[in-house]
């Protein structure tokens, strides 16, 4: 195991985590009967899954609700024991929780908090920098370039319940990262934000990864978050894993259309037998066609009617991932 | 010990600077702090100006100057643990505190020392209004102090614990509040709260001499109202190290099952 592990920074193999979960039925009896006997039953969160990170990577970790991201993500940082299989994050088992990993690492929950809520983040931040050792010297750099990098300034010295959405997981991600942890995992960090802030984080995330080298593992249900962060992708759904490899590779597996995108006089073409019609607009059409056929149909297109403009286009990722994840039903 | 002693300056701050965030609130809830003793204070003095002046070897102004201590010595001792543990739960907030490199209980040991350096020196000043008030009389020895500072130090210590252990129940159970009520009124009841121990029947008595609650607030309100002999007081500095021990060795156990709790079952 040393051997296979030596030079990835995360490494899982066989991890499953079930969860035992009280069943109550609805109605009266059945609520009676639950006072006496309650209904265990073994829900499988995750199941077998087994990838690695290298140093430095920033790695996209997908699927929809309920896949067991979160679940995983927890492992790892050492708030769960496993059911079974084993992980290693910087050469140490997380949920042992020894202070000389949690040192190295952060998790970032975009729906939970964990600066003090009443009084402006510099607390917080200032807490941190005691609980986590930070040198006073070291702490004052970072801080001046956490602040530059997400626009901190005012927000400091205001009360974390006075501030936005946006500016509170700033200052989340911030006092997240006061430490320079060296593993980050990141579950929904852009959850509920505006574009230009999720924009700004994601450009964050890529400057911290690229200036300290840290190792990020991230969730988001914002495929633009992925796009422009990971290369590599993991998959996974109903806790299995479904996919390791570049989203790239990904993305032509499942997308199995193409929509062609014609500019016409008018809609009265009936456009059929060459694809499926999505809509059109003062004449301007959208099919979508089999990726395969996409050049024959083109130049069918092009042959048969009075073309002003053509445009071939994949689908959208979301698409696409939301394609991958209702067909593929092991 | 360096280490923590910045942990703990650190936290004092922030706990200083929540603090003053809602004043409003901290008057309000001084005044509650307040107004039970003196609740308790009033009935009993009524009571015992009905009797001819005395119940047991209380006199009414014995009564008063009981309640005014007690007042002082629950707020020493008094913690908010069992009430905010539930909410760190639900809320993810102890998901963070896993995650630092540090035993979660510091930050509350330093939360109720500094809330407690704040809140004291106004409830002092209230103590002596309501001592001139009820004509509340104190005659304090050199050697009950000396008695008194371990006493209302173990009792404080004890009662953290104890406190913070039961907390833990919120790893097992979402309806933390029901064991809050039983313990709470327990402590009413068996901790001196509610009336001096020693006009309760005997049978209470001994229960409340057995269990940790008497040693958390009435042994030393009466430590310092001088009602325990010095024998007396070193037995039951005693009594309150035994309990100590026992604290410790139930919070450590307990935080680590709840840990595993936890850790299994995730929130």
């Amino acid at each position: 195991m040393i051997n296979r592990n030596s030079g990835s920074i995360v490494y899982i193999q066989g991890l499953s985590k079930t969860y035992i979960v009280n069943q109550q039925e609805a109605g009266a009896t059945a609520t009676i009967k639950g006072i006496f006997h309650r209904n265990k039953i073994e829900v499988p969160a995750v199941d077998d899954i087994s990838f690695s990170l290298a140093p430095g990577e920033i790695v996209g970790f997908l699927g929809p609700n309920g896949a067991g991201k979160t679940t995983t993500l927890k492992m790892l940082s050492g708030l769960l024991y496993p059911t079974r299989g084993t992980a290693t994050v910087l050469g140490h088992i997380p949920w042992k929780r020894e202070k000389s990993f949690l040192r190295q690492i952060t998790l970032v929950m975009g729906q939970r908090n964990q600066l003090v809520w009443d009084i402006p983040p510099i607390h917080s931040f200032e807490l941190n920098r005691v609980i986590y050792r930070i040198p006073l010297d070291d702490y004052q750099r970072i801080l001046k370039e956490l602040t530059e990098l997400l626009e901190l300034g005012p927000l400091l010295t205001k009360p974390v319940r006075n501030l936005s959405l946006g500016e509170r997981m700033k200052c989340e991600i911030a006092a997240a990262l006061l430490h320079r942890p060296q593993v980050v995992f990141l579950d929904e960090p852009t959850i509920g934000l505006d574009v230009t802030m999720q924009r700004r984080i994601r450009a964050f995330i890529a400057e911290y990864n690229k200036r300290f080298g840290a190792t990020v593992l991230m969730t988001s249900h914002y495929m633009a978050d992925v796009e422009a962060l990971c290369k590599r992708v993991v998959v996974i759904h109903h806790g299995h894993l479904l996919f390791d490899g570049e989203l790239a590779l990904l993305l032509q597996k499942f997308t199995s259309h193409k929509t062609i995108v014609i500019q016409l006089g008018e809609c009265q073409v009936d456009l059929t037998t060459y694809g499926e019609v999505l809509s059109c607009e003062d004449g301007r059409y959208t099919l979508r066609v089999p990726k395969a056929e996409t050049a024959r149909i083109t130049e069918r297109l092009l042959a048969d009617l009075p073309v002003v403009d053509l445009l071939v286009e994949d689908p959208p990722i979301e698409e696409v991932i939301d394609r991958a994840f209702t067909e593929w039903n092991p | 010990m360096k280490y923590l002693f910045r942990l703990y300056i650190q936290q004092f701050k922030t706990t200083f600077a929540s603090m003053f965030q809602y004043r409003a609130s901290l008057v309000i809830w001084m005044i509650g702090q307040v107004l039970e003793p003196l609740v308790y204070l009033i009935v009993w003095s009524t009571v015992s100006n009905g009797n001819g002046g005395s119940i047991g070897s209380y006199t009414t102004g014995a009564f008063a100057s009981y309640f005014i201590v007690l007042m002082l010595v629950n707020q020493f001792t008094y913690t908010w643990v069992m009430f905010d543990y539930e909410y760190r739960i639900r809320e993810g907030l102890l998901s963070f505190a896993l995650l630092r490199p540090v035993h979660p209980i510091h930050s509350d040991v330093a939360d109720n020392i500094m809330s407690k350096a704040i809140t004291l020196p106004i409830l002092m000043v209230i103590a002596i209004i309501l001592a001139l008030v009820f004509h509340a009389t104190l005659a304090v020895t050199p050697l009950i102090i000396i008695l008194f500072i371990p006493g209302l130090l173990l009792a404080f210590t004890i009662r953290f614990l104890l406190e913070w252990t039961l907390a833990q129940a919120a790893f097992w159970t979402t309806r933390v509040s029901a064991i809050n009520q039983i313990y709470f009124f327990l402590l009413l009841f068996l901790s001196g709260q509610i009336a001096p121990l020693t006009i309760l029947p005997h049978a209470i008595q001994i229960a409340a001499k057995i269990l940790p609650f008497y040693w958390t607030i009435g042994f030393p309100t009466e430590l310092l109202l001088g009602k325990i002999t010095t024998s007396a007081a070193l037995v039951g500095i005693g009594v309150q190290v035994v309990w100590l021990i026992a604290c410790i060795i139930l919070v450590r156990l307990v935080w680590r099952l709840g840990v595993r709790v936890y850790s299994a079952v995730g929130q």
